[in-house]
């Protein structure tokens, strides 16, 4: 069963790796600082934005709750506006759609906007094992594309790399001349490149950040522009789009066109929203298909607390305040999903017994549930998923540590007990020397702090002296 | 009023000048301070860990061993929200209708110390006096979790000679998080590393949290490296006197 792709080492060893990498930590500290400052900007000058998150949170949750209804509905819409809907249980079924159509038209390449649904098929790798190639057209993507990597952040995929890289890499791939390193110049020589792809393109591949049941319309929202092309210049568009991204109706647009671009980019509006519905005589595509993706939805579904986590807008707010994810990046999540949403995301998507490293990269300190457009509770699906890697992993060593504690905690005397033991052991790993080459989780603590010492007195001894 | 100390296990063995300190300031606003025997731990390590039943099992004892106690105090923002906010989900994820019973009847009665003063007592000058400059760093749960708000800083600006200092990104997390501090160290060393670099560059004497957790990640680091400021629980603060 092909699922949400997951690759690397569990997260404490590829963050590790991250960590140590100077430039990264310094290019993420900046990036992530200027765009969490810019939403607080942004989100500062709307009055009624916690009336605007409950109803996010609310609509989603009405959508979560009834969606198979929902989909039907979002499908006679899209055929009765001359649009055809594929039914993807898994990401082969979804990139067969694509190559399909693109047999159909004779096309050799297909144009992509930026799109996570895409990436979390893998489908530029099954297209061009099927010797078809997929040219990435978000400026972002197209780097990463370049340069032989993943994305490393949901919003911006470059996000690990300066100006200075990306000149580098542009004058080593795309544009051999390149002699300067400032964005106008970085930007024009990407789109040089873009502009005759767009031009003989036949076939355009988007996501969706939402699809309205109603009328049958897709909504991509953008920075560059190069998502349009795509969308309006080739005969033929797949679209491939979550099942969890429906909204009921057209009025709900409303609520989500101000949460979205807010959160994610820190602008009022994002500079290109494009809505389509069907095709229109004339005007776009020709031919317009529809994928409505599960690949693990319906089973993140059926979790009752992790649910929630398919009401996630890809706004990526959480990315960019999470503590964790400023310091190592999204390629340490190993999956298209990182930083808090992915945390999450990956496992429920992926299925019980995985990606279990995942729900424990967090410090739980909550800075992502407060800024979550849809106000998902992630630290609380943190730890149910951490519940859940317990209860189906069965970690050995630590497993008997934690039940040992448990039973010491079950009785004061014998938390006591183990208080003046404690202390007692500490003394004698003092005089020897001990202290300083712990085992276990003792070692990763000492490597960079103290550790702290029972105390010569506990409370509950000074208590019961106090009391004599 | 009489009020139970509920001095949470890691003030206990490893703080317990911040235990000590909280009846001290308690007594002298004129309050009985009463401590329980039988308590032990919260369960919170087990819940954050994903040790589910083991969890639900000291949360049943806590509720039990505080069941008649009115008013319930901790030094520990992230105790206080464990029960206040956390032990409804255990409750539910282990399917126990008594726990989610005994914790909602527990949780509006335990309070966060500076929740009790400002918020229950009405208090803010507690009358300590200590010259210092110091660096008030606001824990995840006590921020985000409890969301005590400026209470804890009116606290600080009425002691005699205290001066309270900025300093970069306060409301970041420490990278303390119970076992993430092990599971994921060198990560939690990273965000440990830049909290004391932002710490120390405010030029305090003195750094303050209400979490027993967070000052020992973050005095660890300051021993380990050498230099810095020293830690106090906001209570030590409140509890000092003219020397």
């Amino acid at each position: 069963m092909s699922r949400l792709a997951a690759w690397g080492p569990p997260f404490p060893a590829a963050a590790r790796e991250a960590l140590h990498d100077p430039q990264l930590r310094a290019n993420l500290a900046a990036a992530t600082a200027t765009i969490r400052d810019r939403r607080a900007g942004a989100v500062g000058e709307v009055a009624e934005w916690e009336q605007l998150r409950e109803e996010g949170r609310r609509i989603k949750a009405r959508t979560l709750g009834d969606l198979d209804a929902m989909l039907e509905r979002l499908e006679r819409a899209v055929v009765a506006r001359g649009g055809t809907v594929h039914w993807a249980p898994e990401a082969a079924d979804a990139a067969a759609v694509v190559l399909d159509v693109a047999r159909a038209h004779g096309a050799d390449e297909v144009v992509k906007v930026k799109s996570l649904a895409t990436d979390e098929i893998e489908l530029n790798e099954r297209l061009a094992a099927a010797g078809l190639r997929a040219i990435e057209t978000d400026l972002a993507e197209l780097i990463c594309q370049l340069g032989g990597e993943r994305s490393s952040h949901i919003l911006v995929p470059a996000i690990h790399r300066n100006r200075g890289e990306i000149a580098a890499l542009f004058r080593r791939t795309i544009a051999p001349g390149l002699d300067s390193d400032e964005p106008a110049d970085i930007a024009e020589a990407a789109r040089a490149h873009l502009r005759e792809a767009f031009l003989r393109a036949r076939v355009g591949v988007s996501g969706a950040n939402f699809a309205v049941a109603e009328t049958g319309t897709v909504c991509v929202v953008e920075s560059e522009g190069n998502g349009r092309m795509c969308t309006t210049l080739p005969e033929a568009l797949v679209t491939i789009c979550g099942i969890e991204k429906l909204l009921p109706e057209w009025r709900d647009l409303e609520v989500f066109l101000q949460l979205l671009p807010r959160s994610a980019t820190g602008e009022r509006m994002s500079p290109y929203t494009s809505l389509w519905s069907g095709v229109a005589a004339g005007d776009g595509p020709r031919e317009f298909h529809l994928v409505l993706l599960d690949n693990g939805r319906t089973d993140a579904l059926a979790d009752e607390v992790g649910r929630e986590a398919l009401a996630c807008i890809r706004c990526s707010a959480c990315l960019n305040i999470c503590p964790v994810y400023r310091r190592t990046g999204g390629h340490a999540y190993g999956s298209v999903y990182p930083g808090p949403i992915g945390a999450i995301l990956t496992p429920l998507l992926r299925g019980p017994g995985e990606a279990d490293s995942l729900p424990y990269a967090s410090s739980l300190c909550s800075a992502c549930a407060d800024v979550c457009p849809v106000k998902i509770d992630i630290p609380r699906i943190l730890v149910h998923l951490r519940g859940r890697a317990v209860a189906t992993s069965r970690p050995r060593a630590e497993g008997a540590a934690m039940r040992g504690l448990a039973r010491v905690f079950a009785d004061e005397r014998r938390y006591a007990r183990a208080q003046r033991l404690a202390r007692r052991a500490q003394r004698i790993g003092a005089r020897s020397g001990l202290m300083t080459r712990l085992p276990g989780p003792l070692a990763a603590w000492s490597a960079d702090r103290e550790l702290p010492e029972v105390a010569g007195e506990t409370f509950r001894e000074w208590w019961a002296g106090r009391g004599r | 009023m009489r009020i139970a100390l509920l001095v949470t296990c890691l003030a206990d063995t490893v703080m317990p000048q911040a235990a000590r300190a909280t009846v001290a300031v308690l007594e002298r606003l004129g309050h009985e301070v009463v401590f329980p025997e039988a308590q032990t731990c919260c369960g919170q390590m087990h819940l954050n860990t994903g040790y589910l039943p083991e969890a639900a099992g000291l949360a049943r004892r806590t509720a039990e061993v505080f069941a008649d106690h009115e008013v319930i105090v901790a030094p520990s923002a992230s105790c206080v929200g464990t029960i206040r906010h956390q032990y409804a989900q255990l409750a539910e994820e282990t399917g126990d209708e008594d726990l989610a019973r005994a914790a909602a009847e527990l949780a509006p009665r335990v309070f966060e110390l500076s929740e009790l003063l400002v918020g229950v007592l009405g208090v803010t000058d507690v009358g300590a006096v200590m010259e210092a400059r110091v660096a008030y760093h606001p824990t995840c749960h006590s921020l985000r979790v409890l969301r005590v708000g400026d209470g804890p800083r009116r606290l600080l600006e009425a002691v005699c000679g205290v001066e309270v200092v900025p300093f970069e990104d306060e409301e970041e997390c420490c990278g303390f998080g119970g076992t993430f501090a092990v599971k994921n160290a060198d990560t939690s060393a990273a965000m440990l590393a830049d909290k004391m670099d932002r710490v120390r560059a405010s030029g305090a004497d003195v750094l303050c949290a209400l979490d027993a957790s967070c000052l020992m990640q973050i005095g660890g680091g300051l021993r380990r490296r050498g230099g810095g400021p020293r830690t106090a629980h906001l209570a030590e603060i409140l509890a000092s006197g003219p020397a």
